[in-house]
């Protein structure tokens, strides 16, 4: 028995996120009984596939074939069912990002198991098998109970802390079975965001909504978040108009993210926007009006006029980060 | 060359949800239902790639599955374009059972573009989808942001981790949407609504499938502490709270 968990990696690299999964499932091996086997897929280092070891992953099985070179959901699903069997895991965890939600449901049809998706949380329990999910998009949670004998999690991300608990892991070169004819996905071309701190890797996030008044007024919005290390975010309206990337739109519609810290600024609070944003750790609101719905939201709150707050906010972090 | 919408009915987005039947089930009392959010943007965008001849798509079928309750909603699809819809008349109990009686649809009657949203606002799933296209053993291309039909190649934009991608699939697919499908959903004009009154829904009756997954209860999310305030004129304040009492600086 065991539990299998993808880790996907960024040009050669795992990120803060990925530790995050191999630290949840090396406590849901824990809680079965079983071991954590990390499958990796692509050109990694072994240094790097090392590292799993530190978080839990008692063995990780590595997959590299010229065919895997991008993403096809049906090769990727292929070969993480071949390990699944292989392995014998009762328990398979992917991430809930694109990657996980692209490939989990295949994964799910494949292998007879049922999913729980976007899971922030350890099971409930083991047997029977019951974790909490996210329903009505943040505005409640569902205890699901996964009556299959093989069970898929996707792990939001950001929503579990690293443990280091374990220590050196066994590295296995894995041939999966490709076909001829199974890659049908043609990649034409990739454009990546770079040298950005990605807006659901974030632990720190500073979000405009219309109460910054126009685009013009964002420098110091991206000022304060620099120095914070923080990715920038903005509201539905903000990227309909124009004003910011579509990348950063967050909300039911949009991004859903869960930092330890997020700023709304000049953001009503809107459900359909908490609804993105309602599982971070801390929310800061600032906003003209007393009674607007992100107070309720929000552990932290400032009323008052976002160009004049915000300029005190930059020269107070620049003072923290003096000392 | 024909479109399938899938589409989910859905509380509209301003709901505020409450539980009934020891938080069991959803209280329906006084709930809006619209179509799902982005299962409106994906019809918006089948309606658009229609309106282009070039494109050669002769139809744009929408499919549910669901109680009769759900008529008004595959109506207002009707209203916005759809030819046609067909509705699986079963209580959606889980995501797995969903895409499997999607499937059975399908394979009926094929399809060469089937659009699913990315995920429903009431179950957040994010699963059908993709269990539709391995149940019919057909690529699919998720987080697409765009679609288009370039000299009969069918040319998607999807969302990665940190960027994007152009692909390309031979049909039939499934294609997991998300924002940026369309720009705004499709409105239904009076002449639509008319029009959608005599268009046919096909009322299938399920195959037996046994669910994968059982909802035990709802739980609210835990009330947030009252919102601490600091005075506007010392906003510096706040950074010394959030490093010092939050400990998340
Ligand atoms: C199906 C559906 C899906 C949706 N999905 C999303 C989504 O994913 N994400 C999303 O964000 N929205 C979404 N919306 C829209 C949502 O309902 C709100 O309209 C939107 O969130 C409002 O954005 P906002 O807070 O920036 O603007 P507004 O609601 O206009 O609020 C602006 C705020 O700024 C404050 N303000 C004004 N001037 C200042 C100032 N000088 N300084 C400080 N504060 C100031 C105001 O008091 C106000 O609270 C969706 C709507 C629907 C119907």
């Amino acid at each position: 028995m065991s539990v299998l968990v993808f880790v996907e990696n960024w040009d050669g690299k795992f990120k803060k996120a990925t530790f995050e999964m191999v630290s949840y499932a090396s406590i849901v091996a824990e809680m079965s009984n079983s071991n954590v086997v990390a499958l990796s897929i692509g050109n990694v280092e072994n240094a790097e596939l090392e590292k799993l070891g530190k978080f839990g992953a008692t063995k990780v099985v590595s997959v590299t074939n010229d065919k895997l070179n991008f993403l096809d959901n049906q090769a990727y699903t292929s070969v993480i069912a071949q390990v699944a069997e292989k392995e014998n895991a009762e328990v398979v965890i992917l991430s809930n990002n694109n990657t996980g939600k692209a490939l989990a449901p295949r994964l799910s049809v494949r292998l007879k198991a049922g999913i729980g998706s976007g899971v922030n949380h350890l099971p409930l329990s083991i047997t029977p098998f019951v974790v909490q999910k996210r329903a009505y998009s943040g505005n409640a949670f569902a205890n699901l109970l996964i009556k299959t004998p093989v069970k898929i999690l996707t792990l939001a991300q950001n929503s579990f802390e690293i443990k280091e608990n374990g220590s050196s892991t066994l590295i296995e070169n894995f041939n999966a079975d490709l076909g001829e004819g199974v890659v049908k996905t043609v990649v034409k071309d990739v454009q990546k965001q770079t040298g950005k701190i990605l807006l659901t890797d974030a632990d720190v996030v500073v979000s405009g909504g219309r109460g910054m008044k126009s685009p013009d007024n964002w420098a110091p919005l991206v000022e304060f978040a620099e120095l914070l290390g923080a990715a920038t975010a903005c509201s539905r309206p903000v990227s309909d108009e124009g004003w910011r990337p579509h990348e950063e739109h967050t909300g039911q519609t949009g991004k859903i993210i869960a930092p330890n810290l997020y700023f709304a600024i000049g953001i009503s609070g809107a459900t359909q926007h908490l609804a993105g944003v309602s599982s971070s750790k801390y929310i800061v609101a600032v906003n003209t009006d007393k009674d607007a719905p992100i107070f309720s939201a929000a552990q932290y709150g400032i009323v008052g006029d976002a160009s004049k707050v915000l300029p005190k906010l930059v020269e107070a972090v620049k003072e923290m980060k003096a000392k | 060359m024909k479109v399938l919408v899938c589409i989910s009915n859905v509380p509209d987005t301003t709901t505020k949800v409450r539980f009934i039947d020891d938080n069991r089930k959803l209280d329906t009392t006084g709930i809006q239902w619209v179509i799902n959010p982005w299962d409106e943007l994906s019809l918006t965008r089948a309606l658009e790639l229609k309106d282009v001849a070039s494109n050669g798509i002769e139809k744009v079928t929408v499919a549910h599955v669901g109680s009769v309750a759900a008529e008004p909603v595959i109506r207002k699809a009707l209203a916005i374009g759809a030819d046609d819809a067909i509705r699986v008349n079963a209580e959606a109990s889980d995501a797995y059972f969903v895409a499997s009686q999607l499937a059975e649809v399908i394979k009926q009657n094929p399809y060469d573009i089937i659009m699913c949203g990315i995920e429903s606002s009431d179950h957040n799933g994010s699963t059908v989808g993709g269990m539709l296209a391995e149940l019919l053993g057909i690529p699919s291309v998720s987080a697409v942001s765009s679609l288009s039909i370039e000299n009969g190649t069918f040319v998607l934009t999807r969302e990665i981790d940190g960027g994007k991608e152009n692909v390309q699939v031979p049909a039939p697919f499934v294609a997991v949407v998300q924002k940026g499908i369309a720009k705004e959903p499709r409105i239904a004009a009076m002449r639509g609504i008319m029009m959608a009154r005599t268009k046919p829904i096909a009322v299938v009756e399920p195959a037996a499938i046994e669910a994968y997954t059982e909802v035990m209860g709802y739980e609210m999310p835990k009330p947030r502490a009252a919102c601490k305030f600091v005075d506007a004129e010392n906003a510096g304040q706040l950074i010394a709270l959030l490093q010092n009492e939050a400990k998340v600086l």
